[in-house]
């Protein structure tokens, strides 16, 4: 009971009513602005044909009806590659791509965080460096790395380059700068654990919420990766990419399409529902020192 | 154990007679797990990240067409682009004029959202935090901006504007140059709330109570005072971190763009230098004009860096 007034009493610090006011309703304004389209994708997918050519439009649905989703697994049933093919493609990629980015990058943050060899901090602000410019930058020589290699028009041409992504390494080393205390290192050093079991037994246990986030990242990224370069062959494109085919159908497709954006999104907003503690909890520590 | 002791003690006296680069040598040796334990990352770093803006930067200065060995011609790249391609200049503008609105807009509203979602109960705040930050996850589900604002009379915007009387005929948003730019803004700006803006949410909830109590008795008299004097200073590196976010976010709407208004872009009015890059590298295969876009672009980026770094350094001073 004192624990609650204590935090009642920090709560009310310099803060007036009017200020507590239109600081909700500005939330609430912008919180409906945000919403909105996300809200209309799902209306506009449970309308009837005749709901969805009327007018005026209407932002609400009267006669809700499932019609648009079976239309859209019909679509997907007619296409020239089976669907299932895209689905399998971005869950395979999603799931290789997302395994190697969080193994690869908590062994090398470990590393850099924990173990105290020469250049460490310069092989880490190169990481820095590299969260400051986008993946455009880089798209031209991948394309011919990608050709040299032989990987265009492979999955691999996907997967590595998700795999060397140097935000998961960065998120995972500031998490690990913070949360594992070096005496824990020290004596299991000490006790003469290798590296390679601490980071196992001991690191890994205590970075939970960083490698949750991590997955989250990683997979959100490859769940919505659509049209690539890379790829040309129908058989190995992607989940996303085909939904946008979908869309791109015209009028006779406007139910369908809205029905495929509700069924794109519903997934990483899942996800996210489920882990949003950790992936704050992983993000508190992200802070970049100057 | 004796024997150990002494051998520990030896190496001890030899660490003073060391040179640097021997000594260096020996700690890169005692550590080696730690090459091994990073190798595999940044093998794979090197090879696309590090290398492909090294190679950018050499290709600029070259003929390339992947076909013949690149032709070393200097700054001619650089001559064409801002000399002879009146469609790049017209990109650099459209750029500029994107990501210095969506760039800093983005950041200041994840701030002002995540400081008011931070006065929220725990509960609400799960909630609304979800609420702002989905579009940015979900997707190409910004397709449905066409839907609202679609050239014909069944778009809720154009309808809405019909029914009231206010004009007679849909309004073509997505192919009427003037409407393009500021509604590709409003819609860049609606995915934008991303991973600054969790970092900033997560950022505000780290700091300090005992800090805001401190303030209070200091005599902070409103929630203005105390974000700029106590707040935002404790959380500079988390400031940090989110306008880095921010920047690369927006050099990076290239995809929402062409998604929204095709490509290219009617009259060319929301052709960016992503787009122009897209052209030249992977439909014209001219490598080495492509990779000097790439470079300009990457120096884009890494100067917007380096400006927002000198602001920041004067945050709550």
């Amino acid at each position: 009971m004192a624990k609650l007034r204590i935090k009642k009493s920090t709560h009310a610090l310099n803060r007036s009513l009017a200020g507590d006011m239109s600081v909700t309703g500005i939330l609430i304004i912008f919180g409906v602005f945000m919403a909105f389209p996300m809200v209309y994708s799902i209306v506009q997918s449970l309308k009837p044909l005749n709901e969805l050519w009327m007018f005026p439009p209407r932002f609400y649905v009267v006669n809700p009806t499932f019609q648009n989703f079976s239309d859209l697994f019909y679509l997907m049933s007619t296409s020239w590659v089976p669907f299932s093919r895209y689905i399998f493609n971005t869950i395979f990629i999603s799931v290789c791509g997302t395994f190697g980015n969080v193994m690869l990058a908590s062994f090398a943050a470990y590393a850099i965080a924990k173990i105290k060899f020469p250049g460490r901090k310069t092989l880490f602000s190169i990481i820095v460096y590299s969260l400051m410019f986008n993946s455009t930058v880089t798209s031209i020589t991948n394309f011919l790395t990608m050709s040299m290699l032989g990987w265009v028009d492979t999955y691999l041409s996907i997967i590595v380059p998700a795999i060397a992504s140097p935000m998961g390494l960065y998120l995972m080393k500031q998490f690990m700068d913070t949360s594992v205390p070096d005496s824990v290192l020290e004596s299991a050093r000490l006790d003469g654990a290798s590296e390679w079991k601490i980071l196992w037994t001991l690191v890994m246990p205590m970075v939970k919420p960083a490698w949750m986030t991590l997955i989250i990242f990683s997979f959100q990224g490859l769940w919505n990766q659509g049209a690539s370069v890379y790829i040309f062959s129908e058989q190995l494109k992607t989940f996303p990419y085909a939904i946008s085919q979908i869309m791109t159908g015209g009028i006779a497709r406007a139910g369908a399409s809205a029905a495929s954006a509700v069924i794109t999104m519903i997934v990483p907003i899942i996800v996210f529902v489920l882990s949003q503690s950790q992936v704050i909890q992983t993000m508190s520590s992200s802070g970049m020192k100057d | 154990m004796a024997k150990i002791k002494s051998a520990e003690a030896k190496t001890q006296v030899d660490i003073h007679k060391m040179s640097k680069a021997a000594y260096t040598w020996r700690e890169m040796k005692k550590y080696k797990t730690g090459y091994i334990l990073l190798a595999p990352f940044y093998i794979l770093f090197t090879i696309f990240v590090i290398l492909p803006v090294l190679l950018s930067v050499f290709f600029s200065f070259t003929i390339f067409n992947m076909l013949e060995p690149p032709e070393f011609v200097f700054m001619q790249n650089y001559v064409r682009l801002f000399l002879d391609d009146d469609i790049f200049l017209l990109a650099i503008k459209n750029t500029l004029i994107f990501a210095g609105i969506t760039g800093p807009v983005s950041y200041l509203l994840s701030l002002l959202f995540a400081w008011f979602i931070n006065e929220l109960s725990p509960r609400v705040r799960k909630f609304v935090t979800l609420v702002f930050y989905a579009p940015s996850i979900s997707g190409n589900v910004y397709i449905i901006w066409t839907i609202l604002f679609s050239g014909d009379q069944y778009g809720l915007v154009n309808g809405f504007l019909i029914d009231i009387g206010l004009v007679n005929s849909p309004i073509q948003f997505f192919t009427n140059p003037s409407y393009i730019m500021p509604l590709v803004i409003v819609v860049a700006l609606w995915t934008s709330l991303g991973t600054s803006f969790l970092s900033l949410i997560a950022g505000f909830q780290v700091v300090d109570r005992t800090l805001y109590e401190a303030a209070a008795i200091d005599g902070v008299k409103n929630r203005w005072q105390e974000l700029w004097s106590v707040t935002l200073p404790t959380m500079r590196p988390q400031l940090m971190f989110a306008a880095v976010m921010s920047i690369t976010g927006a050099f990076g709407f290239g995809a929402i763009i062409t998604a929204l208004c095709g490509f290219p872009s009617p009259e060319y009015c929301a052709h960016t230098i992503m787009h122009h890059l897209q052209d030249y590298g992977n439909t014209r295969f001219e490598m080495g004009y492509a990779s000097a876009i790439a470079t300009l672009l990457f120096f884009m980026q890494i100067g917007a860096n380096a400006l927002i770094r000198n602001l920041l350094s004067k945050v709550g001073k």
